[in-house]
């Protein structure tokens, strides 16, 4: 299975605006001479970023699956998790605090279990709390690293 | 022979804790279908940054040599290859554990991982001071194309479409270049005050080969694991070192042509082993039998992908050029540790250097020891649901990143790049020229200033960057790879064209 025309058309779409933006920064930006390599680098960067556009535009792009309606409504649940710990979570509640949570929801989100299985929660918490101990352990312990502590730890 | 000056370092306590550790590790982590060979290595890098320098790389190597070894027990068990490199082991090696012999086929494929490997890395101890010595010669300008070599031959090898390798290349490049200018101190692309101290390699290394993976396994969503495990009865390992010793033809070609293929920059441990068990299958008087379980298909497949780690460095080591996408983690362990390939390491490093290669030596016996005793166990970790791999990868690329420099902008920086990496590999770009670009880019940018400099007081720069034999063998190798890799594109794409007109003319 391959992505198609317009997925494609999309995704390389994408990399043009980035290397269109990143080779207008290179020559316009001062000092000049800080942006000599960045200038040389991004001459190429475009014209691949044309060269690849043209190719989905025109059918010719057919390496890589894309991504299915499906798959997408698989993977959003998760990511969305992934990204409310990172860049709020971890930093706001405290890192080994977020973690649990973090651990837990995608651990159940992705369970094959049926949900209203008490045994399965049992499970998951136990494994959680086993893999913080662990991971205090280690970072806390062993590489003695201090983590953002938050609201809660 | 300096290396047998060296051997003391390898049976330190430390240092053989971590050689035993990562071993054990890495084989686990190997059997483990959802984790790739590069992407442990990546995961374990933040925890070399602890250590010193010599250990950091001794846990390292044995996890790269063993992950690759690791990949068979699923491959042979499960028809699972834990890695790529083991997708011709899965081949004959499940079918012999169907027909009742899979603990035969998990001795021959350790002891025949073993052989090559030790072939592998006794190679690397041998070119490698050789071609450090020649790397002597390299001034700022074969630096600077060095390092464009080393992305153009990544990028248009290691990619199934040669303009998205490329362009994966050009993307890293740019990567390296946010921050602040260390010449002029001008700020460069900084759009967020999370970039303002530029990409650090670690996090964009967990980012770019962990996070990819997490999100792949949310998109396998609550799947029940269906796989058809095979029971493993006894076996007597002087019987299967017996057999080994019958099969030398598979075993050297496997050997020869791992090692010839970890050699050439951009071409790993996949391509080895399927070559070899080609090439074993066209030499063999039993061709036939290959795939319903011959044991020469099995031995041919990993000690090809075994023999492909030694050598696979010997780019790297001593011209900042890996040979495989997991060469060029290690070479931000290296970079991590101020330490750079090629005479730096030889010279001003040569404890480092040699304890490291000599690890893996020791790490090869290590790995067939622990590998034949370890592999049901280590098959059972490959039934652990996903849902949990991707929770447990996740929490540790976040604890990963941040414990590098202790900054949440790391960790921002982290899954930015991580949920890039995956969109793009969606549509066919690839992690391993990206890397290379982002680690090699500094490299490159530094010997351009540095040699644009000289140019300016010789004969310019047209002159000093594009004359010369080794500029000229350098630029040579850069557009031959691509050339060569726009050709193969052209001929896949031909081919698949002309299957598709037979079919519609039937």
């Amino acid at each position: 299975m391959t992505a198609s025309r317009l997925q494609h058309t999309v995704m390389s779409s994408a990399v043009l605006a980035v290397a269109s933006l990143v080779t207008w920064l290179s020559f316009t930006e001062e000092p000049a001479a800080a942006f000599l390599f960045p200038r040389m680098i991004s001459v190429f960067f475009i014209l691949f970023a044309v060269w690849n556009f043209i190719r989905a535009v025109t059918g010719l792009a057919q390496v890589g699956v894309g991504i299915t309606p499906k798959m997408a409504m698989t993977i959003l649940p998760g990511l969305a998790v992934a990204l409310v710990y990172i860049y709020v979570a971890a930093d706001t509640l405290g890192f080994y605090a977020s973690s649990a949570m973090a651990f837990l929801a995608v651990s159940t989100l992705y369970d094959p279990a049926p949900r209203s299985d008490i045994q399965s929660w049992l499970k998951r918490i136990t494994i959680t709390l086993g893999f913080m101990a662990v991971m205090y352990a280690l970072f806390a312990i062993v590489l003695k690293v201090q983590t953002p502590t938050g609201l809660f730890f | 022979m300096e290396f047998l000056n060296h051997f003391g370092g390898v049976f330190e306590p430390l240092a053989l804790m971590l050689l035993i550790g990562g071993t054990v590790g890495g084989l686990i982590l190997g059997a483990t279908p959802g984790l790739s060979p590069t992407m442990a290595v990546a995961l374990l890098i933040p925890f070399t940054f602890h250590l010193q320098p010599v250990h950091g790389l001794i846990l390292l190597g044995a996890a790269y040599t063993s992950t690759v070894a690791g990949g068979a027990v699923s491959a042979i068990l499960l028809k699972i290859p834990g890695a790529p490199a083991n997708i011709a082991t899965s081949l004959d090696g499940h079918e012999m554990a169907k027909q009742g012999h899979g603990a035969r086929a998990l001795h021959l494929s350790f002891l025949s991982s073993g052989v090559g490997g030790l072939i592998g890395v006794l190679l690397l101890i041998f070119l490698t001071p050789l071609l450090s010595q020649w790397a002597l010669a390299f001034g700022p300008s074969h630096l600077f194309w060095l390092a464009i070599v080393g992305v153009t031959v990544i990028g248009s090898l290691d990619s199934n479409s040669f303009v998205k390798g490329l362009l994966s290349g050009c993307i890293g490049l740019w990567l390296s270049m946010i921050g602040y200018d260390d010449i002029q101190g001008a700020q460069r692309f900084i759009f967020h005050d999370a970039l303002s101290g530029g990409i650090n390699i670690i996090p964009a290394l967990i980012g770019l080969f962990a996070i990819p993976q997490v999100i792949d396994m949310f998109g396998k969503g609550r799947f029940i694991t269906e796989i058809e495990t095979v029971k493993v009865p006894k076996q007597q390992f002087m019987n299967s070192l017996r057999e080994l010793r019958g099969n030398v033809r598979a075993l050297t070609i496997g050997t020869t042509f791992g090692s010839i293929i970890g050699l050439i920059p951009g071409v790993g441990g996949q391509i080895a082993g399927l070559v070899a068990y080609d090439q074993t299958r066209k030499f063999s008087p039993d061709r036939d039998k290959f795939g319903t379980g011959h044991p020469e298909g099995l031995i041919a497949a990993e000690s090809a992908n075994n023999a492909m780690v030694g050598p696979s460095l010997v780019p790297l080591l001593t011209l900042s050029i890996p040979g495989s996408p997991t060469a060029a983690v290690l070479l931000g362990g290296l970079l991590i540790h101020g330490i750079f390939p090629g005479t730096d390491l030889f010279d001003n490093h040569p404890q480092v250097a040699w304890t490291f290669i000599n690890s893996m030596l020791i790490g090869q016996i290590l790995m067939v020891a622990f590998g034949i005793y370890t592999a049901q166990w280590a098959a059972r970790i490959a039934l652990v649901p996903n849902s949990l791999m991707a929770s447990a990868v996740l929490v540790l690329a976040l604890f990963g990143s941040y414990s590098i420099q202790q900054s949440m902008g790391d960790v921002y920086i982290m899954l930015a790049l991580g949920v890039g990496m995956f969109f793009l590999d969606r549509f066919g770009f690839s992690a391993a020229p990206l890397v290379l670009g982002l680690i090699l880019g500094p490299i490159a940018e530094a010997n351009f200033i540095q040699g644009t400099q000289i140019a300016a007081a010789q004969d310019g720069p047209w002159v000093y960057f594009l004359t010369g034999p080794l500029n000229m063998l350098l630029i040579f190798f850069a557009v031959s790879s691509i050339a060569f890799s726009f050709w193969s594109n052209l001929m896949a794409s031909k081919s698949k064209k002309d299957g598709l007109a037979e079919e519609v003319t039937k």
